[in-house]
């Protein structure tokens, strides 16, 4: 897929530093994501590609440098920093569903007291997203009645209630059992093909293939290659991603 | 050979203790939690205040305190609880001791339920755009609290039998009528006994009760 030409930047990052004590996790990062666009970020673990997506929501604080979401920089705390958070939609790793609530209390809640949505058309867009992402029969389950990715798709169906601007996918598919990843992915490759902008860190380099328009390769806290998905695979120009490649893909 | 409790309302009694031990339970949930909410939150000036709050209260003696509500707040300070006759002034008085008391237990009980809550909960809760009052509300307090019968329920049984230091400042609950019948009667034994019996009464099934409850709302994850 190319690049779309001429898109407005919804989300800058302009030279983010972030330490965690003497680890120097976020080096310098320049990063422009296009509205529409799907941006994959691949690296081996401790690249710093985790924080590097949650820092786009201010869930991990960035040392130096800023961020824009929409063209407003990231607020520091409060009401302010909550409605970014609204329109920043997230999926982590273990799910995070929220474990009191049924998958539809799950779906509706942010539409409810965040969104102020009333309860009775909360729950109409919850059960259509819900059946968009194939859990509609689901519905009145706690989270841990569910396989884990019913949970993941359910945490998509969370995100996508809020109608986000762009989705944050931090490693979604890391903590599911390989039978399950693939009922995860195809949700997100359809998010993809209706023109969700979104950042996704994964291992999965067939999605990456698939639906990405551009691959981040990070290594060491820094954006080493940033190219198109057929470029990346097929002629990687750092050592880092040649290595990284090789040993990911020849076994 | 009952007969000696002729002339003593012994049920009365009891049922001072259970009004002191309801409205102290109920007030104390409600400050307690409030503190555990100030000792999580973001606040420095509310988190240095929870803590001091917490840690100079459950270290002084029940009562210490009990006598302080009587002599210091109402006789030097005149503070009476909104009543005019003695036994109301004193019973209110003993439940705003009891509460201030048991509250720091109460506020400490909820704060390891609030460690129990997994870090993600927050972390997806503030990123639907909860604000920290509502992630707190809505999302971690619901949790924490299931995580936690069985140790409030430990608290509701202390603050049973703490219902009788109220005696101190004369309240007319159980372990006040106690001591009037081991003065007048020669059963030192058998009183002992019954209201032994009245407590355990009302503790044991609380506990029973409370954790069954513990069980039932338990969070699966």
């Amino acid at each position: 897929m190319p690049v779309p030409e001429g898109g407005d930047a919804l989300v800058v990052l302009r030279g983010v530093d972030k330490h965690f004590g003497d680890l120097h996790v976020l080096q310098s990062i320049d990063l422009t994501i296009h509205r529409g666009e799907v941006v994959v970020v691949i690296g081996p673990s401790g690249s710093g590609k985790s924080t590097l997506c949650r820092a786009i929501n201010r869930l991990e604080t960035i040392d130096n440098g800023e961020i824009l979401v929409d063209g407003r920089p990231l607020p520091a705390e409060g009401r302010e920093l909550a409605a970014l958070r609204a329109d920043v939609g997230m999926v982590f790793q273990s799910f995070n569903l929220f474990a009191h609530k049924t998958v539809l209390g799950n779906v509706t809640l942010g539409q409810i007291k965040v969104r102020k949505k009333d309860r009775k058309a909360a729950e109409q867009r919850a059960r259509a997203l819900l059946d968009r992402v194939g859990v509609a029969s689901q519905a009145e389950k706690y989270p841990a009645q569910l396989s884990g990715g019913q949970q993941q798709r359910v945490a998509i169906a969370r995100a996508l209630a809020m109608d986000p601007k762009v989705m944050l996918f931090d490693e979604p598919t890391s903590a599911l059992d390989p039978e399950m990843i693939n009922e995860v992915l195809e949700v997100m490759q359809q998010l993809a093909r209706d023109g969700m902008t979104m950042v996704v860190v994964t291992h999965e380099m067939g999605f990456a293939r698939s639906a990405a328009n551009r691959v981040v390769f990070m290594a060491d806290g820094r954006v080493v290659e940033e190219t198109t998905p057929d470029e990346f695979f097929s002629n990687p120009r750092s050592d880092r991603a040649k290595d990284f490649l090789s040993k990911i893909l020849h076994h | 050979m009952f007969d000696f409790l002729q002339g003593y309302d012994l049920l009365g009694a009891f049922w001072v203790t259970v009004q002191l031990t309801v409205y102290s339970a109920i007030g104390s949930l409600v400050w307690g939690t409030l503190l555990a909410a100030m000792r999580v939150s973001p606040v420095p000036l509310m988190r240095g205040f929870g803590t001091v709050y917490v840690n100079i209260v459950r270290n002084i003696p029940l009562t210490v305190i009990i006598v302080f509500t009587s002599l210091g707040l109402f006789q030097t300070l005149g503070v009476s609880m909104g009543a005019d006759r003695f036994t109301t002034i004193n019973f209110r008085l003993a439940v705003l001791g009891l509460t201030a008391y048991t509250s720091a237990f109460v506020c400490e009980a909820v704060r390891s339920g609030i460690n129990t809550v997994p870090l993600g909960q927050v972390e997806a809760a503030r990123a639907i755009g909860l604000s920290f009052p509502q992630v707190l509300r809505i999302i971690v307090l619901p949790q924490a609290f299931r995580s936690v019968v069985g140790p409030l329920a430990n608290v509701l049984i202390a603050l049973t039998k703490n219902t009788t230091v109220a005696a101190a400042i004369g309240v007319a609950e159980a372990a006040l009528l106690m001591r009037e019948m081991i003065e007048n009667e020669a059963q030192l034994i058998l009183i002992s006994v019954i209201f032994a019996a009245g407590f355990i009464c009302l503790t044991l099934p609380t506990g029973l009760f409370l954790g069954w409850v513990a069980k039932k709302v338990a969070v699966k994850r």
